[in-house]
């Protein structure tokens, strides 16, 4: 791994009043990487990803992005999200918008391009994830896994250097969930740095480089994945994966 | 002259409403000028006060939520009167066609904000933040994302609340402005016969019909895709 992260949090916190729901999280990801973060509900894993782009404001501790601190006061954080993507779990597409609007509505909106290039870059992406023939369809009349892929062409359309996934495939039918994870492999693939929170134990067991353990707001363990999976070191991550894979 | 006759002839005078039919026509006209610019600057308004709302300051929030509070609540008659009569004696003086376009602009901007208000509140906030995620700022999240569907939702309480609130033009007759409704009246009684009345009610069929049969078109047509 070259030596400088591209990611880095640094004792991030999070409170809500006096409810902590992260305290003190450490962690650093080399670019392309792509790790996996899983934990019982509750455990912090969204409130971190969540923080990675500033949706949620950290109450503590700092987030370099390439080096750059992004929480100070004047850093002008609508440019660092262009280059962070962030796929939702309930895909949050833009129902008024076909699916090429979708993912070019931030290329002219944000980047000034002209229709016909935005279309020209939108058309690829969705290529990319396998729905340039959607690209005129509204995202009403698509299936949920059709919907999350457009999602992530929304986002890597930008060309960001991360991408942030929040459990992209928990509100998805089981028969459209693997349509959306070869999209994230493929993208893996590619050279793509991802920070993945997620409940697909067996995804995350084959497709990560590393996985992280969160509990109780912070991290617990963390190392590839035979290791996490197969010899875990904690009695709170042997015990959470036991009970997950007992019925999973 | 038995029951029949004598409702067409009170009612449905034919001599009377070839004599007043151009009064009751130029009223029309001050009635539909007054509608549309009481929508325009109406709605307007509204969408303003919805999009500050949505801002979230605490110190701009209460005004307009007593502003629409109050607007909601007084009677319009009630407005257009503090607006022609009261106001001049604060050396604010105002035309009849002023004080009545100025009075129904605020009640309809009162409604409209909170029907949009209600319609940006319903929305998941996971639009907004998918927004926000690729860069677009706060106003090009509002006016690209949060809008369009705001509009698209509340449609149908804002083009019944329109239609209610042009009809209320009528309230200017008590100012004297000379719509449709204050033509009548005068005509009634310079005639001796409440014909123009008939002719006044037939006019606001005329204006108002059209107007819904247009609303439920844009309904119907902003409905099919979401």
């Amino acid at each position: 791994m070259s030596a400088s992260p591209l990611l880095e949090l640094v004792g991030l916190r999070k409170a809500y009043g006096s409810l902590e729901v992260l305290r003190g999280v450490d962690l650093t990801v080399h670019a392309g990487e792509m790790v996996c973060v899983v934990g019982p509900s509750g455990s912090g894993k969204s409130s971190m990803l969540r923080c990675c782009n500033r949706l949620e404001e950290p109450t503590g501790g700092r987030i370099v992005v390439k080096g750059a601190d992004i929480t100070g006061a004047g850093v002008d954080i609508n440019a660092v999200r262009q280059k962070i993507g962030m796929v939702f779990q309930q895909f949050n597409l833009y129902p008024h918008l076909t699916a090429l609007g979708n993912v070019t509505l931030a290329l002219r909106k944000v980047q000034g391009k002209s229709a016909a290039e935005a279309g020209a870059l939108g058309l690829a992406a969705l290529k990319r994830v396998g729905l340039a023939d959607k690209a005129q369809v509204y995202p009403g009349q698509l299936s949920g896994g059709q919907q999350q892929r457009v999602a992530i062409a929304r986002a890597i359309v930008l060309q960001p250097k991360l991408m942030l996934f929040d459990e992209p495939t928990s509100a998805l039918d089981p028969e459209t969930v693997g349509e959306v994870l070869k999209a994230m492999r493929e993208l893996r693939d590619s050279g793509m740095t991802m920070l993945v929170v997620t409940h697909e134990m067996g995804f995350a067991r084959e497709a990560a480089d590393r996985v992280i353990f969160m509990d109780g707001g912070a991290i617990v363990e963390q190392g590839p994945p035979h290791e996490i999976f197969g010899a875990p070191k904690h009695e709170r991550t042997r015990a959470f994966l036991t009970r997950y894979t007992s019925w999973a | 002259m038995d029951g029949f006759a004598r409702l067409l002839d009170t009612f449905f005078n034919a001599e009377v409403a070839a004599r007043y039919w151009p009064e009751i026509l130029a009223g029309v006209w001050i009635t539909i000028g007054v509608g549309i610019a009481v929508t325009v600057t109406g709605l307007t308004i509204g969408l303003g006060l919805a999009i500050l709302r949505a801002k979230q300051w605490a110190w701009l929030a209460v005004p307009i939520v007593a502003f629409a509070d109050i607007m909601r609540a007084l009677p319009p008659l009630i407005v257009i009167i503090v607006f022609f009569f009261a106001f001049p004696l604060i050396g604010i003086s105002m035309s009849a066609f002023t004080a009545t376009w100025l009075s129904l602009s605020l009640v309809l901007a009162a409604y409209a904000e909170e029907s949009l208000w209600g319609a940006i509140l319903s929305l998941p906030r996971g639009q907004s933040e998918a927004a926000r995620s690729t860069g677009l700022t706060w106003w090009q999240t509002m006016s690209a994302v949060i809008l369009p569907q705001a509009l698209r939702l509340a449609l149908p309480p804002l083009t019944n609340r329109v239609i209610a609130v042009s009809k209320n033009v009528a309230l200017g007759s008590v100012v004297a402005l000379s719509e449709v409704l204050n033509n009548a009246q005068s005509a009634t009684s310079t005639a001796g016969n409440p014909t123009p009345l008939t002719m006044a009610a037939a006019a606001y069929l005329a204006i108002f019909i059209p107007a819904m049969v247009l609303a439920r078109r844009m309904e119907n047509r902003m409905q099919w895709r979401v």
